[in-house]
């Protein structure tokens, strides 16, 4: 079972539909222990990076979110949820972020519109249990801000936009992607297929 | 980089797909659902809804043909229609739409804008300005209700606020261009995209694959929006983007 971790933002359900469509049962929860025990979770996410921390603290589930990190079960942060995995964002001032990344978010500056909105392609910067088997392509984005890690190593894809821009993350067996894998047509598929593939050890090295 | 972005439109009434011709005489063309994920199948970047149902009936049918299509489809996708509270978006997202698009409750109650990017974020607020061309004035005026009413609201003046109001994306509609087949309107186009710093969806005026190359190149648009020409397979998606990757334009 992959839980859809719900703290009151954004979009659940067409995650929860993509993740069933990859034939795993979805459960969209933000009860502590249900989150605990599932093989996989997913912590989605549109909207404001202070409203999200402030839900998340609300509810309860930041302890939740950092001890199933910690599990080593996998774990992904989909757009805000991503960017929520690091230290802290300049969304409407300072907010601290869960810090299990170091880096900063901050947002896009310059001659160019924003928000970065629509289909862009991804670039592998290093091997991956996501990425095996996986030819790189086109996803979606919508997003203002984009993430900058600290450790190169976290930065597993990025894409273009009148400068690189943090695509995917990763560190062990927490993930994160920028853009929207449920909205991103074949190629999202197949990266959320691998999660899901990790999360019920189909994938070695993630066998829970 | 970017790649511009083809979307077809998809007109529903009482839960069933119609496209009128300048807004009028409708025609059926179909179940929304299934023609949503023909096009995902044929490379279509994205959806847009627009509820055309004038009743309360109407309007809850099509909070279940975006939670069916949110199930099925695998790309993003807008709704608008007579969407004029926060509460409105909140229903239609929860429902699984990506995006909501707001036109004439906008322009009566611009707070609207504002409200719905606090609430939801600026990626989820479309506003859609349906433009005529004032030759008094020498620009483009914003017209409503399907292009019926005049509002005396300059075009450009308009996108700017909405933009300032934290739309994230302009869904820019010709009505001197709407129905006539013979090309966007790239001028009015242009002339939007350079003023705004948001995304800007050009529509109204599709005829051919070659139209499509015209509005990105000459007018500067992010993405172009068609339905008639897709649903009555004029031409397809795919035939549009061949057309678009022969000259050099970035497509998925």
């Amino acid at each position: 079972m992959i839980a859809i971790i719900d703290y009151g933002m954004g979009n659940l359900h067409s995650v929860s539909k993509a993740v069933e469509r990859l034939g795993c049962e979805a459960r969209v929860t933000s009860d502590p222990r249900e989150i605990l025990a599932a093989d996989g979770a997913i912590l989605p996410g549109v909207g404001a990076f202070g409203d999200a921390m402030a839900n998340l603290r609300e509810t309860g589930l930041v302890d939740t979110v950092k001890e199933y990190a910690a599990s080593g079960k996998p774990f992904l942060g989909i757009c805000l949820g991503m960017q929520l995995l690091f230290t802290e964002s300049e969304e409407h001032g300072v907010h601290q972020g869960l810090d299990l990344l170091p880096g900063r978010v901050v947002r896009f500056q310059g001659d160019y519109k924003v928000p970065h909105m629509g289909w862009n392609e991804l670039t592998f910067k290093q091997e991956s249990p996501l990425f095996e088997g996986v030819e790189p392509g086109h996803v979606y984005f919508v997003h203002s801000y984009h993430a900058l890690p600290e450790r190169e190593s976290d930065l597993l894809a990025v894409t273009d936009y009148c400068q690189p821009v943090t695509a995917i993350v990763g560190r062990g067996s927490v993930y994160g992607m920028q853009f929207h894998p449920e909205k991103s047509g074949d190629l999202g598929m197949a990266l959320l297929r691998k999660f899901t593939d990790m999360a019920s050890g189909r994938i070695e090295g993630f066998e829970v | 980089m970017l790649a511009k972005r083809i979307i077809p439109c998809l007109d529903v009434k009482d839960g069933r797909v119609v496209k009128g011709v300048n807004f009028v005489n409708l025609r059926d063309a179909g179940d929304p659902v299934e023609l949503a994920a023909i096009y995902d199948r044929e490379g279509a970047d994205e959806l847009v809804f627009l509820d055309i149902s004038a009743s309360v009936e109407g309007r809850a049918t099509m909070v279940d043909v975006v939670r069916r299509t949110a199930g099925e489809i695998t790309i993003p996708f807008t709704v608008g229609g007579g969407i004029s509270a926060v509460e409105d978006m909140k229903r239609l997202l929860r429902a699984g739409a990506d995006k909501i698009g707001i036109n004439t409750a906008a322009i009566r109650n611009p707070d609207l804008i504002t409200d719905g990017s606090r609430t939801f974020g600026a990626q989820c607020i479309v506003v859609a300005i349906d433009a005529k061309f004032n030759a008094e004035w020498g620009e483009w005026e914003v017209f409503t209700h399907g292009g019926r009413n005049s509002t005396g609201i300059r075009a450009l003046e308009w996108a700017k606020e909405a933009e300032r109001r934290g739309a994230g994306e302009i869904l820019l509609t010709s009505m001197d261009a709407d129905g006539t087949k013979d090309g966007f309107d790239v001028a009015l186009t242009k002339a939007v995209s350079s003023s705004v710093g948001i995304p800007v969806i050009a529509s109204g005026g599709a005829g051919n694959a070659q139209h499509f190359a015209d509005v990105f190149a000459e007018g500067q648009a992010d993405a172009a929006l068609a339905a008639s020409i897709f649903h009555y397979k004029e031409v397809t998606v795919q035939e549009v983007k061949q057309t678009l990757r022969g000259k050099g334009v970035n497509v998925r």
